[in-house]
């Protein structure tokens, strides 16, 4: 492994500028750049601010319904014969996915800077729902950019948005996914900077939101190395979560970057393998560029033009990563493999069979990289992962899959 | 730097009149008729090209560029053809300057060095690249003014008074003032408050000031001229071009015409653009 550039801590980036190594920055367009340094400022009050701090932990509480458990696969463990495998339960949370921690932190900000509507991109719609959510409990406007494709895949998120009051806008450019939502929210927001609040659903784009998403998702971390303690009275030995963007990875792995024992594995979208381009495995398969406000790991082809990818998971199908996975990569601290569709699909099944858990596909992949694993681990080690959504907005897409009609 | 824009910009002065500078996609919709619609811009009355080099997630356009974006694409365009496509133009013309216009990420793969290399020796003077804010200066814009070639800025509503020293501070050539907080191509906003922004950049500026997004006929372009150096046409030339393509995308006899008889129009917009300020 190499050396941290930050004083022997993984967890001392970004750099003022944002960047994580060569990754991160802030590659927007000039007239979002008042916006964002004026976003950092209120974000590093906010930060040290006793006072948001207690109202995100009462929120945290009292809505999220945090702590998430820490669950003890006991079935899932026997079955596969080998390392110990516990669950962080963030599918728990209220709207069924981790993505509300960073809604909530994020609407209090914007609350804070006195804005007035809410903008946000989805792929599953998870975090379309969050933010739908959260705007609707600060009675703000909301208005959600959600890739045709998605919409039809992921129709009962969609209903949700719209009974939460939230405007959900199909987006057709490009192959209709989350990389098109995106640009779209962009546009919305360069069309509306004065009054509108852009709350970016995972850890990546332009500095500060890859830094400020993992710090509202790092609860999970903070908890789960907590809760692990109790449970076994030591840290586990691997941490596994999906990787769309990264958040629910950036989540739990940042509380224990500089635990040396511990390994971190972040798992890409494999789709139908690495050989053609129907996949999201932008680490594992793609090169560093710049898209949506960051450098980062890109699929993209030899022009430097992003390229489509596909996921079974509507929440992985996007062409990059957050910038702190690529420094991470880079450094080696974590490891990053791909997962196919059949594979995460296998796994969301098992599960749902074994523990009585129906998973979200996005967490079906990392779960599928724990059952490969944990059969060739001592029965003394641990495995913690991530489950960071349920499954319930995926059952129709899986059971046209097995040819089940609903 | 090289010395074409600023003379060009020097000549027009002397004029008295204010530039036109037309934005188009380079290889829309595809390279031969891409590069006679760029040849024919001159002599259609405009003073500067902007070629557009095409790229997959443009997030500061609106649907008229992004569309051309995509003909472009998948008429096989790359940055190495945009750039092929300023050499062939010099060929025949070595006075009119041209910026290239698009985003950051085909250029950073292409190569910073050998990009701005090639662009030199294509006879390209500057460049607008729309994801690179002040605050990414070391990427592109100081290695490009090192090697001589404008780095043209966009300030917009957004940049106050405290920020506008820092977006001027690198700035080369002209600046380019986008008249409304939004993407190419949406409604242009009164040009009176424009005409105060304008002179307000020129308190700190001694560059020419041109004014874009939005401006789509020659009536407008002769309002914007009254106050600005330059008036940039992107969206409505985008339009023309895309309306003159048959149902599956390809150019017609009218695609060239079309655009050398906007282009013509606007250029009598600018040329009207101090006489009706001065009545
Ligand atoms: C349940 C769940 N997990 C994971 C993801 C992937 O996002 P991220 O990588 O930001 O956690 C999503 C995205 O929609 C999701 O809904």
């Amino acid at each position: 492994m190499n050396q941290s550039p930050y004083l022997n801590s993984f967890r001392g980036g970004p750099d003022e500028d944002g960047r994580f190594g060569i990754y991160g920055g802030r590659f927007v367009a000039e007239t979002l750049m008042p916006l964002i340094l004026e976003l950092q400022e209120k974000w590093d009050e906010a930060k040290t601010d006793p006072e948001f701090q207690k109202e995100l932990g009462h929120l945290g509480t009292h809505y999220i319904g945090r702590p998430s458990p820490l669950y003890f696969a006991e079935r899932l463990t026997e079955h596969l014969g080998g390392a110990k495998i516990y669950f962080k339960r963030e599918e728990l949370n209220h709207t069924g996915s981790h993505k509300i921690n960073n809604c909530i932190g994020q609407i209090l900000l914007a609350k804070r800077m006195g804005k007035t509507r809410i903008i946000a991109e989805t792929g599953a719609g998870q975090h379309g729902v969050a933010s739908a959510t959260v705007a609707a409990r600060f009675g703000l406007p909301c208005v959600v950019y959600m890739g045709a494709t998605d919409v039809e895949r992921q129709a009962p998120n969609v209903f949700r948005m719209k009974l939460l009051g939230a405007e959900v806008k199909p987006v057709t450019a490009g192959s209709g996914t989350l990389k098109d939502a995106m640009n779209e929210a962009l546009r919305d927001w360069v069309t509306n900077v004065d009054d509108t609040y852009y709350l970016i659903g995972t850890a990546a784009g332009p500095h500060p939101y890859p830094e400020m998403v993992r710090d509202f998702q790092a609860v999970i971390g903070r908890e789960a190395r907590e809760q692990i303690l109790q449970a076994e009275g030591r840290l586990p030995d691997l941490v596994i979560a999906a990787v769309g963007g990264g958040s629910n990875a950036i989540g739990i792995f940042h509380p224990f970057l500089d635990d040396k024992g511990v390994k971190m594995v972040g798992v890409e979208a494999g789709g139908k393998g690495l050989d053609g381009d129907e996949h999201c495995a932008s680490i594992t398969a793609g090169s560093p560029g710049v898209l949506h406000g960051n450098r980062t790991y890109l699929l993209q082809d030899g022009d430097g033009q992003i390229k489509e990818g596909h996921s079974i998971s509507a929440g992985l199908d996007y062409p990059g990563i957050g910038p702190e996975h690529s420094w991470l990569n880079d450094v080696g601290r974590a490891e990053y493999v791909p997962i196919m569709d059949h594979e995460a699909l296998e796994a969301f099944q098992l599960l749902t069979r074994i523990e009585g858990i129906i998973p979200a596909l996005e967490p079906s992949h990392a779960l599928a990289e724990v059952i490969k694993r944990a059969p060739g681990m001592g029965k003394d080690e641990i495995i913690l992962m991530n489950l960071s959504g349920r499954g319930d907005k995926d059952i129709f897409t899986v059971g046209k899959i097995l040819g089940m009609e609903l | 730097m090289t010395a074409r824009m600023d003379r060009r910009f020097s000549a027009l002065a002397a004029e008295g009149r204010p530039a036109l500078v037309t934005y188009f996609m380079g290889g829309d919709p595809d390279y031969a008729s891409s590069l006679a619609i760029m040849k024919a811009l001159p002599t259609a009355g405009a003073d500067v090209i902007e070629l557009g080099m095409p790229f997959s997630d443009p997030m500061a356009d609106g649907p008229a560029i992004q569309v051309a974006g995509q003909r472009s694409l998948k008429g096989g365009q790359t940055l190495a053809k945009t750039i092929q496509m300023a050499r062939d133009f010099r060929l025949e013309d070595a006075d009119t300057p041209i910026v290239l216009m698009g985003y950051y990420n085909p250029i950073y793969i292409y190569g910073v060095d050998r990009f701005l290399e090639d662009a030199l020796e294509a006879g390209i003077d500057g460049l607008i690249v729309v994801d690179l804010p002040p605050e990414m200066d070391d990427e592109l814009c100081i290695p490009a003014l090192r090697r001589g070639i404008n780095f043209i800025r966009l300030a917009t509503p957004t940049t106050d008074a405290k920020r506008l020293p820092t977006v001027l501070e690198n700035t080369s050539g002209f600046v380019y003032y986008v008249s409304m907080n939004g993407i190419t191509g949406s409604a242009l906003p009164d040009p009176s408050v424009i005409g105060g922004a304008v002179r307000h950049i020129k308190d700190h500026t001694t560059l020419p000031v041109c004014v874009g997004f939005g401006v789509k006929t020659a009536e407008q372009a002769r309002a914007i001229g009254a106050s600005a150096d330059g008036v940039v046409v992107g969206s409505a030339i985008v339009n023309q071009i895309a309306s003159s393509l048959t149902a599956d995308g390809a150019a017609t006899e009218a695609t060239v015409a079309g655009v050398e008889a906007l282009v013509r129009s606007l250029a009598s917009g600018v040329r009207g653009a101090r006489v009706a300020a001065a009545e």
